[in-house]
């Protein structure tokens, strides 16, 4: 899970990473009023999008009074940035830049380790300085037994060529921040610019800070920082009922069992796609291994919510569960739904007592469940079905 | 012959105690895997009964510790069922009483554990299989892990996927040839085996003649791996990639499986394996056909 920056902003903070004053607002009056809170000086105003290249489209202002931050707020907010409508903008106390730094420690999935970069040329992308100036970005692994102790992270200040005068204070700011890594079971934590200011603090400008959701149930606490204004409702509704969804935007459902053979689906639905109008899958299903009746129901019930779906592929190769509690699955969950399934199914089983299971939907014969008997097929079969209703 | 896991294997399961470990051991000792032992510190002392292949009962001791279990068993393979909180020391105990394999089912263990658990392993220099992986199966020998044992038997064939219900389909597809092993090595972003590490393995074993690799999208394995083939492999790969209609920025199913920007995706793992000389198929059954005619 990505953070705003506003909230890696609070969680530096909680962990003693040195920041400027920041509040976020919703609205041009919470922003006047955190103009106030600040000062009422100099702030920039900036939009809370998790994109980058936010700059650049006009979502971060100077403004020098209360009402002008209202006004800057009032533009900024609602805007679209890169497909990202912004709904909250952070007013962020003003600072007297003299130099830009770059510093970061992120999981290095190849290694299976971390790494941490650091350059004394901050202020551009880091894609765009690894590409120009590879020499200008230190990279030093980090064992994930020791972390960032004080050696560490003065081998990362000499290896990026911090000056003498302020090498104590990023020693430390780099000590923070890797407490921040690892108390808060971090993936990514960048800060782009980390600077210099005028009078010789080391801040941190601008923070992105990457969650591992897997983690989650040992910090309660990262529940409230979920973001659930962008997400699509039907994704919204799939989680509560714990069930593994993606919104995409084409036109056949699809349910599955297991990620990778779900990601399959998408892929031979979309090439089967070609011959039936270019219809795309409309979503990412996993039911899991054990594709139980209530999963199936409450899967069934999320696709068939989907307006933009016509027709539904489920493919279940059963390993673990069989293919025939598999089929009185879907058979129990028509019933559960009764007249909300609209739609028509193909379902493609194979795998363990897969006859059975093709045997009890047969007898079923429910009018909307078409069997195939291949995935590539049932691809097919779901493609022209959803076609033919578009 | 067949990799990292034999006739001779000694297997014992941590987590045997709880639903999935109890469902699981009753499945692997079903096929015919040699169960030595569990282990649960509450539980030392006791043993479980459990069907055995042919029809017999088999009571498996259980022990408090993995330690106990390998002196008292000489077990070479733990197989791990505990929840994700749980696994880290689940890991750690397996890798400090020196147990050469050690195979992690679990799905959800944070990636901070699993870069713990691996240094730790590796400086001791344990194979570790998982974590989020559906084990590994040796048809007609020993099977660890949550992998159907009767969907294929032995054969010819060597398969390693990130993805489990990929690894069922395409032994499916396959099941008249057969397969050496099949190894499920996960889809977290940190796993101890890798596809190189599997295609090392099967190059090495005589048994196998062709070896299916089953990608999925995000990092940058699979590229690695086809480099790998290019430079050390000499018997054929035959590739598939899952997750080319995956939009950037979203967990599919996978902790792994994402796009970013726009590193890791299908497109670019199917075009470095195709430039290594892999031949790689758009669906589970066209890559199960190119195998078919290599073999016949």
């Amino acid at each position: 899970m990505d953070l705003f920056e506003y909230q890696a902003r609070d969680v530096f903070e909680k962990h003693g990473v040195p920041v400027l004053g920041g509040i976020v607002a919703t609205t041009p009056e919470e922003a006047r009023d955190a103009a106030v809170t600040l000062g009422g000086g100099t702030v920039v105003v900036k939009a809370q999008v998790k994109t980058g290249g936010r700059g650049k489209a006009g979502g971060v202002k100077l403004a020098h009074s209360p009402d002008e931050t209202a006004e800057k707020a009032a533009e900024i907010l609602g805007m679209d940035i890169k497909g990202h409508t912004v709904h909250r903008v952070m007013i962020a106390e003003g600072a007297q830049i003299d130099e830009e730094y770059y510093f970061s420690v992120l999981l290095d999935r190849a290694e299976r380790r971390y790494l941490a970069m650091a350059s004394v040329e901050g202020g551009m992308e880091i894609e765009q300085l690894a590409v120009e100036r590879p020499d200008a970005l230190a990279k030093i692994p980090v064992d994930p037994m020791v972390g960032i102790d004080d050696a560490k992270a003065r081998e990362i200040v000499a290896a990026a060529g911090f000056a003498a005068d302020i090498a104590d204070q990023v020693v430390d700011v780099i000590k923070a921040l890797w407490t921040v890594y690892v108390e808060e079971d971090a993936t990514l934590v960048e800060v782009n610019p980390l600077v210099k200011t005028k009078d010789g603090r080391i801040v941190a400008l601008d923070g992105k800070v990457t969650l591992d959701t897997n983690a989650d149930f040992r910090h309660p606490d990262h529940a409230e920082l979920e973001d659930t204004s962008e997400t699509d409702p039907l994704e919204t509704r799939a989680k509560a009922a714990d069930l593994n969804y993606v919104k995409l935007d084409g036109a056949v459902g699809i349910i599955g069992n297991g990620a990778g053979l779900v990601m399959s689906t998408l892929d031979v639905v979309a090439y089967a796609g070609t011959a039936h109008g270019g219809v795309k899958p409309a979503n990412f299903l996993d039911i899991g291994g054990g594709a139980s009746a209530e999963v199936m129901a409450a899967g069934l019930d999320i696709i068939l919510s989907d307006p933009q779906v016509k027709a539904v592929f489920v493919n279940v190769f059963g390993g673990i569960t069989a293919c025939d509690a598999v089929a009185t699955g879907i058979v129990q969950a028509l019933e559960i739904l009764g007249d909300h399934a609209t739609k028509p199914l193909v379902v493609r089983l194979d795998g363990n007592n897969v006859l059975e299971g093709r045997r009890i939907l047969a007898d079923a014969a429910h009018p909307l469940v078409t069997l195939a008997d291949t995935m590539d097929g049932g691809a097919d079969k779901a493609a022209e079905l959803a076609h033919a209703a578009a | 012959m067949a990799i990292f896991l034999t006739e001779a294997s000694k297997v014992i399961v941590q987590g045997m105690t709880g639903s999935e470990g109890t469902k699981h051991t009753t499945r692997m000792l079903a096929g015919g895997t040699a169960v030595v032992g569990g282990v649960n510190p509450r539980k030392a002392g006791t043993s479980v009964d459990f069907p055995g292949h042919d029809g017999s009962t088999v009571s498996v001791p259980v022990f408090g510790t993995v330690a106990e279990a390998v002196a008292a068993t000489g077990a070479d393979v733990s197989v791990i069922f505990v929840p994700p909180a749980h696994t880290e020391l689940a890991v750690l105990e397996a890798v400090d009483a020196g147990v050469p394999l050690v195979v992690i089912i679990t799905e959800g263990v944070p990636v901070d554990d699993t870069a713990q658990f691996f240094t730790a392993a590796q400086a001791k220099g344990v194979r570790l299989i998982g974590p989020n992986c559906p084990g590994l199966i040796s048809p007609g020998k020993s099977n660890v892990g949550i992998i159907p044992a009767d969907i294929a038997g032995p054969g010819r064939i060597g398969l390693v996927s990130k993805s489990g219900t990929l690894t069922y389909q395409m032994m499916y597809e396959l099941r008249d040839f057969g397969f050496s092993t099949a190894i499920g090595i996960g889809g977290d972003p940190i796993i101890g085996t890798t596809h190189i590490d599997a295609l090392e393995a099967f190059e090495a074993d005589p048994e196998t003649e062709v070896i299916v690799m089953i990608g999925e999208i995000g990092g940058d394995a699979e590229e690695r791996a086809a480099e790998f083939i290019r430079e050390h492999m000499t018997k054929p790969v035959v590739g598939y990639v899952a997750g080319f209609t995956a939009p950037e920025g979203k967990t599919m199913g996978h902790a792994g499986a994402i796009v970013s920007g726009s590193s890791g995706t299908a497109q670019a793992k199917k075009d470095a394996l195709e430039a290594a000389g892999v031949k790689v198929g758009r669906t589970p059954s066209e890559t199960a056909a190119l195998v078919r005619e290599i073999l016949s």
